[in-house]
Order: C-alpha cells, then structure tokens, then sequence
C-alpha cells in the first residue's frame, strides 16, 4: 500500500483541524462464496479524529460491519480479499500480519458487540473476562486485573463491583452485559471504539443510560468512536460525524446537522421520511423506500440505489443506470448522487422537508 | 402495496362506541417457579402479568408499549388464549373465554389471530407458502369460493406480495416479505382481531414503513381491530388510536394517542417518551436518565412498581398501590395510576430531574 496522503486536504470526513487517528482509503472487502463473489465493502473511505464519534448509518446488508471487521482484522484471510488502505495512527492495517493486529486489538482499538449475551462466554466470570485483555497486553498479575476489573466495573456504573465482578454473565441483565462489554472494550484505554449496534438489543430507557455513559467515557478518555447502527436517532444524540452506506458504499457524508437537517442523497431522503416521529402527522402514511436492497452478488449497473430512487427521471442525460456517481465534493458535506446540487436542495426543500414535519 | 393511496382518515377515536369486542378484567399470568431435589415445589412465582384491565373496541387499534419483561407479550399471548390466565376474565363479544376449553375456543380462535414478532422462526421453512397461508382454512375446514388456493393467491395480492409464488419456500423470501406471509396467514380467517406482537421489530427501517403502512391499509379497509404490542414509542404512536403503558405486569396510564403524547401523566411514561432518541440535532427535550434496571417480577416491589426508579417516590408510594384512575384535568379515557402525577405538560419540567 503505498501512502494516499493528498495535498488536497484528504479529510473527506469534513472539517480539518485534527489529524485522523483513524483513515481509511478506497477500502474493498471481498468474500468468495458458491454463488458468486460479494463486494461487501466497494472503494470507501473515510477519516475519524481523535476524541470523536462517526455515526455509520444502513439498512442489514450495507456493509457497516464488515467495514469495522476489516479495521480490527477479523476476517479469515482465507476467503476475504481486501484492498486499500486503512491506516491508524499512521500504520498500515491492511496486510499487517496478524501478529501486529493481535497487538493492537483490545489495547489501541477494540470493539463492542450487538448482543452482549452471545459475546460474552457463559463460562467465565465477568472479572476474568475483562482482566484477560488487561493481563494480555500489560503483563499484569491475575490480582492486577482482578483490581483493574473492579475499577472498569465502577467507572460503567454496575452497583457493587466488588461482588459482582466475580458473577457470570447471566446474572447479569441485559443493560448490564452491555456495561460489562464496555468495560471490557475500555479496559486498555484504546484510542479507538467501534461500536457495533450497542443498544439495538436494548429497551429505549436503557439505550440512553448506555448511549449517555459512552458519551461520559469518551469525555474523559478521549477516545475516538466509531458507531455503527441504523437508527438515525442514536446518532442524532451521539455523533459529530455521519457517513450513510448503502450496498457497500458510501452514498453521503457531512456533520450530523447537514446529513439530518439538509440531506443531499434520495436514499438519506428515504430513510428520514420512512421513520415515524413522535410528533408527526398520524393520519399520513409513512413513505418506505419502495423495493428491497440489492444483493451485494449482482449489483444493479450505475448507481446501486437506482432501482429504489424516485428521481431518476430528473437526472439530466440519465446516467443512473451507466454511471456509478463518485461522492463528492471531496471534503465536507457530500453525497454520491447524479442529480445536480440545486436539484437535490430543490428536491428536498419542496418535497422531503414537509414529509418530515 | 401501494404506498400512494390516499387513505381515508379513520373515523375519529373509536373507543367508547358500542360494545367493547375484548374486555380483559384483573387478568392475572403467574408462572410458578419450581426448585427442590427430587420432589419439586413451587418456590416463587413470576408475576407477568398482574391485574390488567383493557377493552378493545371493534375496529380499533390499542398500542401496548414497555420495555421487555414488562409482561406485554404474556397479555398477548393471554388475548389468544395461548395462555391460560391465572386470574381474572377474558371477555370476547360477551363471551366469557378465560377458561375455555379447546372446543369452545375454535370458533374464536379463527376470529382472534396473531402475528408474530420474528418473520424468520415464526414460518416453517419445510411448507411452502400457499400451505402456510392455506393451513389456518384446512384447519378449520373453510372451502372458500373457488378453492383454498385461489384465496391464498388473494390474499398474497393484498399483502403486496405475487400470486404466482404460491409455491415457493419461506427462505426464498427477505425479511419483510416474510412478515407480509405471517400477515396473510393472521388474515386468511377474516378475523376481528389481530395480536400483533412486535410485528415490525425484526426489520430495517425503510421495511418497517413498508409493513406499518400494509397493516394500517387493512386496519382500515378491513375494518381489523389490533392490539399492536411493540417497544418502538414512534411506531406505536403512528398504528394506534390508543396506546397503554405497562410497567412490571401492570398497565400505569392508558390514553388516546393524542393526550398520552402530548400531555403524560405517569413519571415512567414521561421517562419512556424522553428516552426516545429523534433523527433531529436540534432536539432538546430535557431527558430522563432513569437509574437501574426493570426490577424482577419474582419479587415486585410493594406499593407502585415503579417506586425503585422514580424520581417523586414518596413514603405512601411504597406503601399504597396508586389505583388507574382518571385525574384531574385529564380528558375522558385518560387512566393514570400515580400518586404525585406529572402536570401533564411536556415542556415544563422542574431542574431536579435531570439529576435523577
């Protein structure tokens, strides 16, 4: 991998400032199956800074989470081809071998997992869960980690650590397990968290004593957060940043104020007007994307949401079916979409922004 | 389906006209909890759903929200009789169903049907479609106009689904699609009511809308009612006229959509509706953090429920179960049970919450 370090401000994540902790550049992920060859992940990329949390919005099938498995090198070589670049704290991540990775996973960057009951082995007990990845990379005794743990466990709110820390995780509730996994994924004090769908198991009143308590972490530790959902409203509430995906690709990017409150792409569009609010009008029904996403095996030609987009008929020269869009402009708020800039803004002054009440 | 109909706006409430098609009464589901070495006694009992009083009017949708163990698909699973109450009364049309038998249920069992929260085990993945749909009319020896098949191909038009994969297996289906099958199995009876139980829960977001919008076609042109038990607040809030909040197996307000969105009484209500995250960065509704978890229904706490997270509790509260009553200021059908309700206005809130 060569370095893509551009002149042109290559932080396409938006504002400048802050060097990325995190870059990633025209990332591929590609699986062999029966079938055919799955372009999960087609040319992303994408920056995180120090200290702050992109949001990574799509439906099932987008390839959020591949993307963040590709980051912390997860998957098996054997049937995965990756290409580009991902570069953290400036170190090459892709094709670094997996002793490098195994250094690097747990102390400068982990993960949290969707469903804490099935990430978490039933056979251990939470202490030892958490003080293995601690041991693993300080070198610390068993009592070390044991201490570490407890700590972990105060600073995630479990009442009475001391006690519970030598629990096992079915005596713990679900928001519980997902303080332990928080724990657990914080224990090292890494630079970057990805969290994978953190509060989708969870009820809403759980969901937003986690989502306050990575907020609180991230604060004080100032980590940098990556956090994959598909719920724009947890995003709404945590994020600076958010990239939209769609089969794989990256179809807008900005601040969470210009994705939410100025969407550029018909998909972004789609996605706001099909969710229900608490205040909108009741007697209107919703406006779904019409259609189902595409298999990643055999994408739809040009642009992959063109079978579900209403507005392919004001593309002038109709390129949609011929022509992938690239995202652009490079830097700032971006969306891939061939429809022109004054169409798009007219598009969704008219007809998204009152839908959206 | 589609999605450009203009519908007609529903007829106002229906609630309060004529005859309630449901009534539950004190209904009570208690599952015993056994220990002991060879011989086994009962040690406990899980209180799922303790002292439930709701009515469902025909053609109405009731909402049922709370978070998970709250006991809202146990009251479900009650309504089609799944279950067998521990206490209390069923009344369907007038007809005391608590504890019928299997014979006396037939008959209703046909009118009452359910959908059910996961599109993917709730399908067998050995039949094909047209026998998923069909079985239900097999079953209880229904031989529609034109024969089972020619209805089954109906009713897969009127989910939005094509006819001609009559045999096709469920796995040949996406998730959504799946959930329009377990629809048009729960409609191949022309039921009165449907248990929708999370019906929407398992799909992503731009499908969800798709499935809300189908069951809100049929509600209205079907004149079905539902009881539509989910935990997505907004969701609810679009489907149904009148929603209920449950609380460790006790309802603790029930409203029409408008007064319980706008204007909550009960603390954990308020809570529940702050802790809904909006696609919106501008949205600053003060929040309720409540602390801690549901406590265990094994063992629930005197007084009200919700004493151990809420922020007025007071000595009586522990003491005293506050009854679901209608407050003061509150409109016609507006049931609370708190002791120190909320004034009702969810703007105004005093500073001393947020600390909560």
């Amino acid at each position: 991998m060569t370095t893509q370090a551009k002149p042109e401000g290559a932080s396409p994540a938006g504002s400048g400032g802050d060097k990325p902790f995190l870059s990633v550049r025209d990332l591929s992920v590609r699986f062999s199956t029966e079938d055919g060859v799955v372009r999960a992940v087609d040319n992303l990329s994408f920056d995180v800074e120090p200290g702050s949390t992109l949001g990574i919005v799509g439906e099932s099938g987008s390839g959020k989470s591949v993307t963040n498995l590709a980051v912390l090198g997860l998957h098996n070589p054997d049937r995965t081809q990756i290409t580009g670049s991902i570069k953290l704290d400036g170190q090459e991540l892709v094709g670094a071998p997996n002793r490098e990775l195994e250094k690097l996973r747990g102390k400068t960057m982990s993960m949290i997992f969707q469903d804490p009951l099935t990430a978490l082995s039933p056979y251990h007990t939470i202490g030892k869960q958490i003080g293995e990845t601690f041991q693993k990379h300080t070198g610390a005794s068993k009592k070390e980690a044991r201490d570490r743990a407890i700590e972990m466990l105060t600073k995630v709110g479990i009442p009475q650590p001391t006690t519970r820390v030598d629990d096992y995780p079915h005596q713990f509730s679900g928001g519980m397990r997902q303080r332990a996994m928080i724990a657990m994924s914080l224990v090292c004090d890494p630079k970057l968290v990805i969290a994978d769908e953190p509060t989708t198991a969870l009820d809403v009143t759980v969901q937003a004593q986690i989502l306050d308590l990575l907020k609180d972490l991230q604060q004080e530790m100032g980590t940098a957060i990556i956090l994959i959902t598909h719920d724009l409203g947890v995003v709404a509430r945590t994020a600076q940043k958010i990239m939209v995906m769609y089969a794989g690709r990256a179809v807008e990017r900005g601040t969470v104020r210009e994705v939410l409150k100025a969407p550029q792409h018909p998909y972004t569009w789609g996605l706001l007007s099909s969710m229900p609010s608490l205040s909108g009008d009741v007697d209107v029904p919703l406006r779904p994307v019409r259609g189902t996403p595409p298999s990643l095996i055999n994408l739809p030609t040009g642009c992959p949401f063109n079978p579900r987009c209403d507005f392919r008929e004001q593309v002038i020269g109709g390129g949609c079916t011929s022509e992938r869009p690239p995202l652009s402009p490079a830097t700032g708020h971006a969306a891939a979409c061939h429809l022109s800039v004054a169409q798009r803004q007219d598009i969704f002054i008219d007809q998204i922004k009152p839908r959206l009440g | 389906m589609s999605n450009e109909l203009t519908l007609p706006k529903p007829s106002g409430a229906a609630a309060g006209s004529g005859d309630p098609l449901l009534t539950i009464k004190g209904v009570q589901k208690h599952f015993p909890v056994m220990d002991g070495f060879l011989f086994k006694r009962q040690v406990g009992a899980v209180h799922a759903v303790d002292g439930v009083d709701l009515e469902v009017f025909p053609s109405e949708s009731v909402g049922l929200v709370g978070e998970s163990g709250c006991g809202k698909s146990t009251l479900g699973r009650l309504v089609t009789r799944l279950l067998e109450p521990t206490g209390g009364e069923i009344r369907y049309n007038g007809q005391d169903i608590t504890h019928a038998g299997r014979k006396e249920l037939a008959p209703i069992r046909s009118e009452i049907q359910m959908i059910f929260q996961d599109p993917y085990s709730s399908l067998n993945p050995r039949h094909t479609v047209g026998s998923i749909i069909g079985a239900p009319m097999e079953i209880n020896g229904i031989n529609p106009k034109g024969g089972i098949q020619r209805r089954v191909q109906e009713l897969l038009e009127t989910v939005g689904l094509n006819p001609e994969h009559y045999n096709r297996f469920p796995h040949e289906f996406s998730g959504g699609q799946r959930q329009r099958i377990g629809v048009a199995r729960a409609l191949s009876l022309s039921p009165k009511l449907i248990v929708a139980d999370e019906p929407v829960s398992a799909l992503d977001v731009s499908i969800q809308a798709q499935v809300v919008n189908l069951l809100q076609d049929l509600q209205r042109e079907l004149g079905i009612a539902f009881l539509f038990i989910a935990h997505d607040l907004s969701v609810v809030r679009h489907f149904s006229q009148r929603v209920a909040v449950m609380y460790l197996g006790k309802i603790v307000e029930i409203a029409d959509r408008r007064s319980l969105y706008e204007s909550p009484r009960h603390p954990y209500t308020h809570a529940l509706l702050s802790a809904v995250p909006e696609a919106d960065p501008d949205d600053d509704r003060e929040r309720i953090r409540l602390v801690g978890d549901v406590p265990s229904p094994l063992n629930p706490p005197s007084g009200c429920r919700f004493r151990t997270r809420c922020w007025k509790a007071q000595e009586k509260c522990a003491t005293e179960e506050p009854p679901l009553i209608q407050l003061s200021g509150n409109s016609a059908g507006h049931l609370t049970a708190c002791h120190f309700p909320e004034d009702g206005n969810a703007a105004v809130v005093p500073d001393q919450r947020a600390e909560v």
